[in-house]
């Protein structure tokens, strides 16, 4: 009883989470993110599932690099030499980009994030800590209502 | 019937290793551990000079920044605490030298009287307090140590000289159980580690007179943990140091494997220091997270120090929030729970305790998984450092020029989100019998049981946004 309560509710909630994935729209953005010890400005930039994503990377101070996690590609940019890449942002979730040329003692903590939206990779796991946690007590009363 | 965890595994499972001949004897030479022990000396001396050599240079491609902030730390987190409990302990070469000087001798068992001053630890601090402290005050400087090459020669070698300090002014293995700030997370995570040290038949131990294992004999020396070997029952004040199994004339002692997590259930020496722990690396956990791999600077400029304000405001946000806030967040739930449960008789302080045990399976997910999203992106750099340690220009194992080069990054959010799963279920399968344990009556255990599970889902919750939300 209680298995199929919550398989039920699981699947809910997948088939509402693959109907959000469905890409909506695709676009062109152009995103312009300046590199400066030890961040990225913008920090975050959210985009949609199968957007084209042209970024250009700008350094104001020394050689920084853009490796973008997941993605698997990189960039970098000297000051007043730009860097710049374009790819179609096909894998929802949030990535992280990170700085690949070493520019300093908090090098590898340069990181900004790219967020490919609807973020289904969070909700999936979100809604199965839900279920879980609504499914062990339900689990509970159902023992308690044996029992007694 | 047999309790069992997800109704799957039973609780009382154990799988003794050392009745493999060649286990029990490895166990039982005086070699072992102390083979480990000077190998891993041999390592830090590479890593103490590279980290003077390395100095305040940036530390990505240091040797002893590489092996002790990723390959160390993920050993621990991944392998060591989880599965073998205190198995760093084992071969931690930071106490040898007051081991060496109390005992007279790396090797030898020389006698039952030991060198040094061998006072008493005072009774006020026999607490995890002096440990919790010191590791939350070892993170302030996390922003240092963690790039900084000189930082960390700094840190190991005062943490090596803070152990042979205490070692000749008190007894045995004093430092390890009251002060190294390693020391406390590796024994409250052990609670769920899947292998203990434990007496066999207690029989045996019964009709030994002479509790060799704690007196020690000429094969052993007696705890240094200052544990009772023949009786003690959970894991985290046992350093794995195997002396008890070489002075147990009896061959009493076992090396088992075991379900994760059933010391959470062993209602022993449980306390407010332990509870404590348990909030401090929850609290450590999610601003290091903020600082180190989340994208905003101005936090950045604050851990390493770019200005005096800007440090001090780091260093003060987060002795609240581990110490105060955290603690004060789950104090509110224990409060709901005692008043859902409707069990006057029991009391605030004890709820509060036994459901903090609820936070180790948690914690330790949280931390493996934060680590995880460390190793994964720059594992690599490990193939540079130790081809080349000293930054001399060497190629020992022609690694050398290997760029660096994140792996496996587009799988990073999914294993980090299946770790916090399956680490809360860990902690849900052992809260609902924490509050069994808590409360007298099922009723009230179901009732009281509903708000910490809120917390854990929460908790849990933050921490999947904050990962990859
Ligand atoms: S408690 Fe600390 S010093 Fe002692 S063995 Fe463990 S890690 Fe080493
Ligand atoms: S019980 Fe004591 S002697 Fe035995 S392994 Fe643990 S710390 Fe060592
Ligand atoms: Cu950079």
């Amino acid at each position: 009883m209680k298995n199929i309560r919550a398989i039920s509710i699981f699947s809910f909630i997948v088939y509402s989470l693959w109907l959000m994935a469905s890409p909506a729209q695709a676009a062109e953005k152009f995103f312009e993110i300046k590199a400066k010890k030890f961040s990225y400005t913008p920090n975050i930039i959210t985009v949609n599932r199968g957007d084209t994503v042209k970024i250009r990377l700008l350094s104001e101070d020394v050689h920084h690099g853009f490796f973008l996690d997941g993605y698997g590609i990189k960039t970098s940019a000297h000051p007043g030499m730009d860097g710049s890449l374009k790819f179609i942002a096909d894998k929802p979730g949030r990535y992280t980009f990170r700085c690949s040329v070493t520019c300093g003692e908090f090098h590898p903590y340069m990181v900004g994030y790219l967020v490919v939206g609807p973020n289904s990779r969070f909700w999936l796991f979100a809604a199965i800590v839900l279920v879980i946690g609504i499914g062990s007590i339900i689990t509970l009363n159902r023992v308690k209502k044996t029992n007694g | 019937m047999a309790d069992k965890l997800f109704g799957l595994i039973d609780l009382n499972w154990r799988f003794e290793l050392t009745k493999f001949k060649l286990i029990r004897n490895l166990f039982k030479s005086r070699w072992f551990p102390l083979l480990a022990i000077i190998l891993n000396l041999f390592i830090f001396v590479i890593i103490l000079i590279s980290g003077l050599i390395g100095g305040f240079s940036a530390g990505n491609y240091n040797f002893g920044i590489m092996i002790v902030w990723i390959l160390w730390w993920v050993m621990l987190m991944f392998v060591l605490v989880p599965i073998f409990s205190r198995a760093w302990c084992l071969m931690c070469p930071f106490p040898v030298f007051s081991d060496w000087l109390q005992r007279g001798a790396l090797f030898a068992v020389t006698g039952l009287k030991l060198k040094g001053l061998g006072l008493k630890w005072p009774k006020a601090l026999k607490n995890m307090w002096v440990m919790n402290i010191l590791f939350l005050v070892t993170t302030f400087f996390s922003g240092f140590f963690t790039v900084r090459p000189l930082a960390t020669f700094i840190l190991l070698g005062g943490i090596i000289l803070l152990a042979f300090l205490i070692g000749l002014v008190f007894e045995k293995r004093s430092f390890c159980l009251y002060v190294c700030p390693v020391s406390g997370f590796q024994g409250l995570y052990s609670q769920f580690a899947m292998a203990e040290v434990r007496r066999k038949d207690p029989e045996i131990c019964k009709n030994h007179k002479v509790k060799t294992c704690y007196v020690g004999n000429e094969c052993g020396y007696g705890c240094p943990w200052m544990l009772t070997p023949f009786n003690f029952t959970k894991n985290t004040y046992c350093g794995m140091c195997l002396e008890c199994f070489k002075s147990c004339p009896h061959d009493n002692m076992a090396f088992n494997l075991r379900p994760p997590g059933v010391d959470l259930l062993v209602d022993e020496k449980r306390g407010l220091d332990e509870a404590w722990k348990a909030f401090i690396m929850l609290g450590i956990a999610m601003v290091f997270f903020l600082t180190m791999q989340g994208p905003w600077g101005f936090l950045k400029d604050w851990v390493r120090g770019a200005s005096l304000t800007g440090y001090l405001t780091f260093i003060s946000l987060h002795t609240a929030f581990s110490l105060l806030i955290v603690p004060a967040i789950f104090f509110f739930f224990s409060y709901l729970s005692k008043s859902f449960s409707g069990a006057k008789e029991v009391s605030l302080k004890k709820i509060f305790t036994n459901f903090s045990y609820t936070l180790v399976p948690l914690g330790l997910g949280v931390w493996i998984a934060f680590s995880v999203g460390i190793v994964l992106p720059n594992g690599s750099y490990i193939l540079h450092i130790i081809s080349d340690p000293f930054a001399w220009g060497w190629n020992l194992f022609g690694t050398r020029s290997v760029p660096w080069t994140p792996v496996f990054t587009g799988a990073l959010g999914y294993l980090q989100g299946a770790v916090l799963v399956l680490f809360y279920l860990f902690s849900l399968a052992y809260g609902t019998r924490l509050s069994k344990q808590t409360y007298p009556t099922d009723g009230q255990a179901k009732r009281g049981w509903i708000p910490i599970l809120i917390f854990l889902t929460l908790a849990t919750l933050a921490f999947l946004w904050l990962y990859i939300g």
